[in-house]
């Protein structure tokens, strides 16, 4: 539990920074006596409140972040569970999928992977085409930065092998909204965010990977792929640029999906995205002009 | 079928790699921040892949040996019209759903 070593260190470098000012008032004077109304004691029992305070509040920030995550267990489940299942479906063995989904946690790029492999594509070909659809994440680490930057590197070094979608938009959203956050809450509320996703992701996994072989053929699991990657790609349909993406993606692999290799996906995706980036910033400079006007 | 040495191939690049990624700017590059035009590009990763995978998926399934399966597209598009309005959970109710109605109603 790495989490609670980081929560405890923290802790104590607070109380130090608390006792230190303690005891510089008290070299200085500021409070001494004795008896019953000692304020010495009075001192002693806020100091260890505000420790206590410290405390609680990375508790209950970690299990805020829990909280928050939860309703997106829903998902998890069952996304997991159809990656296990395909997987088996696609004829690799229990230990190769778990293997890929410990090593990866990254769904859409694990099916990306494996449907590539499946249809004969070279390995290279899989490999980038599943690296393109993780670059986002680079985008998650750089948002990261100004909230959780403040970490130690083995900490930062977790908080990387964990980052997956859901407990990052969940975990963001959180550190923007009022009440702020204390650095060490920030990181609470992180693994507590991940820490209710990681596991649902392996053992649904696990689940779908021990019952995969025992569906029916006549369940046609294999159309549990696409329809991942709709439900992944519909709610993102809500501005102009994404519905050109969408678009020139689709036109894109109809034109080229004849090239070897399946080079074809790599080439459309690459005009896609140039479509809807160019979109974007034809509409935000159409936007500017109409400011000037 | 899946070769073994290419699949573990894949997996561990794909494993480091995606690590490299998701670590870059919290370990390997600081505080650097990304620049404009990268931002306003990786936003379209994901619609610009996607639907080039699903796309043939839907079309040519390899369940019915390439052959167009008017069920399979149907599905899809009832896949995507709860996603668009509704939820991802909802659309992969309804996209295997839908399936199986059609498949049931003989299509």
């Amino acid at each position: 539990m790495q989490e609670l070593s980081e929560r405890s260190t923290c802790q104590i470098a607070k109380k130090r920074v608390v006792l230190d000012s303690y005891l510089g008032a008290r070299r200085h004077g500021l409070c001494c006596g004795g008896g019953s109304n000692d304020p010495c004691l009075e001192q002693d029992r806020r100091l260890i409140q505000s420790v206590d305070v410290v405390h609680m509040k990375t508790r209950s920030a970690f299990w805020e972040g829990f909280i928050d995550c939860a309703p997106f267990i829903v998902i998890v489940i069952p996304y997991s569970m159809m990656f296990g299942v395909v997987a088996r479906d696609a004829g690799l063995d229990v230990l190769q999928t778990m293997g890929m989904s410990v090593l990866v946690i990254a769904g859409a790029s694990q099916f990306t992977a494996l449907t590539l492999l499946s249809e004969g594509a070279p390995v290279f070909v899989a490999l980038f085409t599943a690296l393109v659809v993780n670059l986002r994440m680079a985008i998650y680490s750089a948002a990261l930065v100004p909230h959780l930057g403040h970490a130690r590197l083995g900490m930062r070094a977790l908080v990387a092998y964990f980052m997956v979608d859901q407990a990052f938009a969940v975990a963001v959203k959180r550190y923007e909204l009022p009440p702020p956050l204390g650095p060490a809450e920030r990181m609470a509320y992180y693994f507590g965010a991940m820490l209710l996703i990681c596991p649902f992701w392996y053992g649904g996994t696990l689940a779908g990977a021990l019952l995969g072989q025992a569906i029916p053929a006549s369940l046609s699991m294999d159309f549990a792929v696409p329809v991942c990657f709709i439900a992944l790609v519909a709610p993102a349909m809500r501005s102009l640029p994404h519905v050109v993406a969408a678009v020139t993606s689709v036109i894109g692999i109809l034109l080229f999906h004849s090239l070897p290799w399946s080079l074809g996906l790599i080439v459309a995706a690459l005009l896609a995205m140039v479509a809807g980036a160019q979109t974007e910033l034809y509409m935000r400079r159409r936007t500017a002009k109409r400011g000037l006007a | 079928m899946i070769d073994e040495s290419a699949f573990w191939l894949l997996t561990i690049g794909l494993g480091i790699g995606t690590y490299l990624i998701r670590f870059s700017f919290l370990g390997l590059l600081g505080g650097r921040t990304l620049p404009d035009w990268a931002l306003v590009h990786l936003k379209y990763v994901g619609v610009a892949i996607f639907p080039a995978m699903i796309t043939p998926l839907v079309l040519w399934p390899a369940a019915t040996d390439g052959q167009f399966d008017p069920a399979r597209l149907i599905a899809a598009m009832a896949a995507f019209a709860i996603g668009m309005r509704f939820s991802v959970l909802g659309a992969i109710i309804a996209g295997m759903g839908s399936l199986y109605l059609l498949q049931a109603l003989g299509l």
